[in-house]
């Protein structure tokens, strides 16, 4: 069983909270639970009680360019969910927060530090026999007023992370080891997965986003636990420049959330163009074990 | 492009007609409409062999054969947050089931765009491809025992005459 959260030796425990926690503060005012899921079903199916939904696809990315919502959208959605520039947004979803973690991250570009994770996510909440609701609530709309939003400090577009890379600097790719090394391109199953090209960033350390969670209730490990993956076993440490990557950003939100915020890591960024930009570039370098393997092998 | 089945092109167009929300909430109708595996066909714990590559939500499928030669269809989704994947097992053993084999077999993959919108990321995408295209793999499979049947029999003819 996980420790308790405020056990856990997190730098910035305070943006985790536990089930326990959320059952707690259900109809406090000044929270407001969001969940937010790579499933669009799962939602309607059944959700916290009181909880509105944040879905990845609708709410926080642009319709037409491959960008996040700007300011006015990201006011429209707040204002929409009752929410005003003081109350404490928590997230939840699937996939072990990977889209909760996301949103999460989103929040951060406009400046909403008043937001927190439930830890375990969907699943825990559902294991533990929770109330749940299939009532969608409606609020009072808010007035919202947003900054603009501030890509500068963790977000990496591709321009710097190619600098990134020419500097040598830290990478995690957080992807599965089959795709780390190329050779899930070629499994027939999965067709290329929106990318021309197999492999990683040059130099990028590969720590699956899932090593950060325990799989037994899909709680965060702890601080410790942490430290020895990424610090101990990878070097990477606090006063490092990371960049963090995966497909198209998600799942490299979840690791980002984990270095910033339980680890507290000053200078994080998520490159959310990840894979699908980068494994389409023309003329980037990249690494491909797989086929320098099979290179090797035919020579 | 080429028309579905009779059924699920019903079925796709009605979806299509519909805004988000009243979609989501038809397809999670959908997906508490799943009909349990009957215990002729299997029961826990099911078969590795049936579960459905790439589909994170552990479904599983089979194929029987009826006595006018096509295929029903069932499944069964182990993981209970996977109710998307339950949804489409629902269509797809409703809309499927009885139709020729020459259309199923022919039913382009990329329906599940047109099922659950263009928004479907791209993981939860090519599971529920995967189970589309094993039920399309069990109809040529099927297609292609009856044609060899089918050649079998007429060699034989042969040789009597």
């Amino acid at each position: 069983m996980s420790k308790r959260i405020e056990e856990r030796g997190y730098s910035k425990g305070e943006v985790l909270v536990s089930t326990d926690w959320v059952q707690e503060h259900l109809e406090d005012p000044g929270i407001r639970i969001a969940e937010s899921n790579e499933d669009p079903l799962l939602y309607i199916a059944d959700h916290i009680p009181a909880a509105v939904e944040i879905d990845w696809t609708r709410d926080l990315n642009d319709p037409v360019r491959r960008d996040y919502l700007n300011k006015p959208a990201f006011e429209r959605l707040m204002c929409g969910i009752g929410a005003t520039r003081d109350t404490t947004i928590v997230l939840y979803g699937d996939k072990n927060n990977w889209w909760a973690t996301y949103a999460f991250w989103v929040l951060q570009l406009f400046g909403h530090t008043q937001a927190k994770i439930m830890d375990g996510g969907r699943v825990k909440w559902l294991n533990e026999k929770r109330p749940l609701s299939r009532e969608v609530p409606q609020y009072t709309h808010t007035k919202y007023e947003s900054p603009q939003r501030d890509d500068n400090r963790f977000r990496a577009y591709r321009d710097q992370v190619l600098k990134h890379v020419e500097r040598k600097r830290p990478l995690v790719d957080v992807r599965s080891p089959e795709e780390y090394s190329g050779e899930r391109l070629h499994m027939p199953e999965y067709p290329n997965e929106g990318a021309l090209r197999g492999g990683h960033l040059p130099g990028a350390l590969s720590i699956p986003w899932g090593r950060a969670i325990n799989p037994e209730d899909g709680t965060f490990k702890d601080a410790t636990e942490l430290r020895r993956i990424y610090s101990e076993e990878n070097k990477l440490g606090p006063k490092d420049d990371v960049i963090t990557y995966c497909r198209i950003g998600e799942r490299s939100s979840h690791t980002w959330f984990v270095l910033t915020n339980l680890l507290g890591f000053p200078k994080v960024r998520n490159y959310d163009g990840s894979w699908t930009e980068w494994g389409n570039l023309v003329g980037v370098p990249i690494e491909n074990p797989s086929a320098e393997g099979r290179r090797e092998a035919a020579a | 492009m080429k028309r579905l089945p009779e059924r699920l092109d019903l079925l796709v167009v009605t979806l299509e007609a519909f805004d988000r929300s009243d979609r989501i909430e038809m397809l999670v109708d959908m997906a508490r409409r799943l009909r349990r595996v009957p215990e002729r066909i299997a029961v826990r714990p099911y078969p590795k062999e049936r579960l459905v590559p790439g589909c994170e939500s552990e479904a599983y499928m089979w194929a029987e054969q009826r006595p006018d030669g096509t295929l029903s269809y069932d499944f069964a989704v182990e993981n209970p947050q996977g109710i998307s994947a339950m949804a489409l097992a629902t269509i797809l053993a409703d809309t499927l089931s009885g139709v020729s084999l020459e259309e199923v077999a022919a039913v382009p993959a990329d329906v599940v765009y047109r099922i659950f919108g263009q928004e479907l990321s791209m993981g939860k995408s090519l599971g529920l491809m995967g189970m589309v295209n094993i039920v399309r793999a069990a109809a040529m499979r099927q297609l292609q025992s009856q044609t060899i049947g089918e050649l079998a029999n007429d060699l034989g003819s042969v040789k009597h005459k």
